[in-house]
């Protein structure tokens, strides 16, 4: 692989192999130096045209323990106008002698348009609504932990999929490892042509927790009630939040994620993030791992050249 | 007296039928080829279509306003490559041509294209929405189209007054179909492909609910409408039932729209990014149906010139359209829809409509005034924008390779492309 665009983009090979290196990686956050020096000399750009301090933190301590030097390339928002031009910024970038680009922009589309300008791999941080690869494969690597092989095993999404780039790569993502993903939502916040994705619908939440493995909530928007989308976010919490009375009918073995940051008493009751079935802290703490071994796969020495079987422990020491 | 050439050895194709015929241009005019004088230019024409010139009724030209994309002279470069002798500059310039003095205003620019320019004029000033232009004063310097471009007129009253106003002048009104606040930040065609690629859709009921309501407007008025870029398969059929039942509409599609659909857009080419969108295949198969069975009138190149910058921005934020003069022709070719019904929508149909004539008036008979096109059906070409002679980059058909190619373009008389290169 030369960048990480889309899950999408990924052969179901491609993904269990990120999958099944990235304990190494979690391996080296728990050594008392907790670097190794894996990509010494390269240098990983994050170009964050919109504000996200975890997924920025997450993927620049994943780079540091890999002993690869960060530029951190803010553009407020307020600058990103019409007038600016994607490709005058990407070709600043590459002149630099840039190894990699961690992009996240509110615009879908741009990793792709940036592959066009660049030579450096090309890491998508989020996309507009479009794609989030690497909160897929650490949310299906946190699954896994808890509930084991996937296949077959029950997966809600709930809240807003429309706008959504976290859903957008989860349901392919999971769906490639076997999962069965349940899309609970208002019909006004799911894409347009869902019947194509690989998923069933539900609009009754009670009803589909009752046979669920696992419990994917989504941030829910306040502005969407001003695009009459909804029509109060009370009325979405009673519908589609997971109030205490909903975990409360939960099995306790069920595990509960959220990609952060969480609405407290809107997707989720105030106190229900505090149950042990909620994960949310392993989510945050495997992301780091699973950019360690995404920027190992893109830029260590292996690469794409790495031996389909081959343990990267040879090059962590 | 200009030079005089005889074609020899084309087939003739035009609303007559299709003959083997070599022809004489004189002074401007078609005559027998056994008139041609001996001095005449020999025009090798052997294996080639000779049509009437091919007519666009939807080009953006950018002067005035918008040099930087396109000018009359490198727009005019295009269209007679494209094999176009005459096309309709869309209004939508600065100033945009709401009255008679911007009208002579780009008619003197004009004089610098190599093909005949006709001037559309806005539906209301400034084309706002707001206030009628002086569609007498229009009509009176000889405007036969007006349009606002864009979304097209949304106040339903505002285009029933248009309608009913413009109809002693004989002016056809000119909109493009589309619900602009079902179409909020749409960046595509709502469906599969954009629920995939993460991007805000426009359905394709924002068309026809648009469609519907206007063809209910030509009715109430009995004035004439022209639909401007069709692009949905319920929209073709809509037209094409309110044809047959004897309204006074016309209507016309993009020649990427015969081409392209949805999912051409995976790679979030901003090129290919056009308003109307590209739509489902679905709906391209019908609209190659619709100028078969002239549910659509007319195949239009739309083209739109954009400067570099302009798209080479993020998806959401970069400018529509496409270039389309010289590719127009061979994309509506390639997609394999036979010749006599493309000549019907690029030619005969769009100067029928424009008060140039009728398809037996303008056929390639003695006396005709001597538009033509000489097109080489099989002739393959790769498009490549840096070799393209509009000034604009933004090709969808970037890279594609089309087939049939124009060999040469005659405007009034005179050879302006020959073998495929404009003669200076």
């Amino acid at each position: 692989m030369n960048h990480l665009l889309s899950i999408d983009e990924l052969s179901e090979a491609d993904l269990r192999e990120v999958l099944r290196i990235t304990p190494t990686f979690a391996e080296v956050a728990q050594r008392r130096i907790a670097k190794v020096p894996a990509l010494r000399g390269q240098t990983v750009a994050l170009l964050f045209y919109e504000d996200s301090t975890r997924t920025r933190l997450s993927f620049e301590v994943a780079a540091k323990r890999l002993s690869a030097d960060t530029l951190n390339v803010s553009v407020k928002t307020s600058s990103v106008n019409k007038g600016e031009s994607l490709r005058d910024t990407a070709e600043t970038i590459e002149a630099m002698g840039i190894d990699a680009v961690v992009v996240r922009h509110r615009s879908s589309g741009v990793p792709w348009q940036l592959t066009k300008w660049v030579d450096a791999a090309v890491v998508n941080a989020g996309d507009g609504w479009h794609q989030h690869p690497t909160q897929a494969l650490l949310d299906c690597f946190t699954l896994q932990q808890k509930l084991g092989d996937l296949s077959g095993s029950h997966i809600l999404m709930v809240g807003d999929i429309k706008h959504s780039r976290v859903a957008r790569s989860n349901v392919s993502a999971l769906t490639m490892l076997g999962a069965e993903v349940t899309l609970v939502a208002p019909p006004t916040l799911l894409p347009p042509a869902i019947h194509t994705w690989p998923v069933r619908t539900s609009h009754d939440l009670d009803k589909a927790l009752a046979t669920a493995d696992g419990v994917y909530l989504l941030r829910m928007q306040s502005e969407r009630q001003n695009e009459a989308l909804i029509p109060d976010l009370r009325e979405y919490t009673t519908l589609y939040g997971l109030t205490a009375e909903r975990a409360a009918k939960l099995d306790p073995t069920v595990p509960i994620m959220h990609p952060g940051p969480m609405n407290r008493g809107v997707e989720i009751a105030a106190d229900v993030p505090d149950l042990d079935q909620v994960i949310v802290v392993d989510q945050v703490r495997n992301g780091v791992a699973v950019r360690m071994a995404v920027l190992f796969l893109l830029l260590g020495s292996g690469g794409s050249d790495l031996p389909p079987n081959a343990a990267p422990q040879a090059v962590l020491v | 007296m200009t030079q005089a050439l005889v074609i020899r050895g084309g087939t003739i194709i035009d609303a007559i039928g299709s003959r083997t015929q070599d022809i004489a241009v004189v002074d401007g005019v078609l005559l027998a080829h056994e008139d041609a004088p001996s001095s005449a230019q020999e025009v090798d024409a052997s294996g080639c279509v000779v049509s009437t010139g091919l007519v666009d009724l939807h080009t953006h030209l950018g002067e005035p306003g918008d040099e930087a994309a396109e000018t009359m002279t490198s727009g005019g470069r295009a269209a007679v490559l494209g094999g176009f002798t005459t096309v309709l500059a869309m209004p939508d310039t600065l100033p945009a041509v709401d009255t008679a003095a911007v009208v002579e205003h780009v008619r003197k620019l004009a004089e610098a294209a190599l093909c005949h320019v006709e001037v559309a004029g806005c539906v209301t000033v400034g084309r706002t929405g707001g206030h009628l232009a002086p569609l007498g004063e229009l009509a009176a310097v000889g405007v036969r189209y007006v349009s606002d471009c864009d979304a097209g007129i949304q106040s339903p009253l505002l285009l029933r007054r248009a309608l009913e106003y413009a109809r002693p002048f004989g002016i056809t009104i000119a909109q493009p179909a589309n619900s602009l606040e079902l179409s909020t930040d749409a960046q595509m065609h709502e469906g599969e492909w954009s629920s995939r690629l993460g991007l805000p859709g426009t359905p394709a009921e924002a068309e026809e609910i648009m469609v519907m309501r206007d063809v209910a407007l030509a009715r109430l008025t009995g004035a004439k409408l022209h639909f401007q870029t069709l692009s949905t398969a319920g929209s073709f059929a809509i037209v094409g039932a309110a044809r047959r039942s004897g309204l006074p509409v016309s209507a016309e599609i993009a020649s990427h729209h015969l081409a392209l659909c949805d999912a051409d857009l995976a790679g979030y080419d901003t090129n290919k990014k056009v308003v109307p969108p590209l739509r489902d295949m679905s709906d391209k198969v019908a609209g190659q149906a619709a100028v078969a069975d002239q549910s659509i009138d007319c195949i239009v190149s739309d083209h739109t010139p954009q400067s570099t910058d302009r798209k080479e921005r993020p998806f959401d934020h970069a400018e529509p359209g496409s270039v389309g003069l010289e590719t127009a022709l061979a994309v509506a070719l390639t997609q394999n829809i036979e010749i006599k019904h493309v000549l019907r929508a690029m030619s005969w149909r769009p100067a029928e409509l424009l008060g140039l004539g009728s398809p037996t008036e303008r056929a390639i008979t003695p006396g005709a005034r001597a538009d033509l096109t000489i097109i080489d059906p099989q002739e393959s070409f790769t498009v490549s924008t840096t070799s393209l002679a509009t000034t604009g980059t933004n090709s969808a058909f970037q890279g594609q390779e089309l087939r049939g190619r124009v060999r040469a373009t005659i405007v009034d008389g005179r050879l302006v492309v020959d073998g495929g290169q404009v003669q200076a």
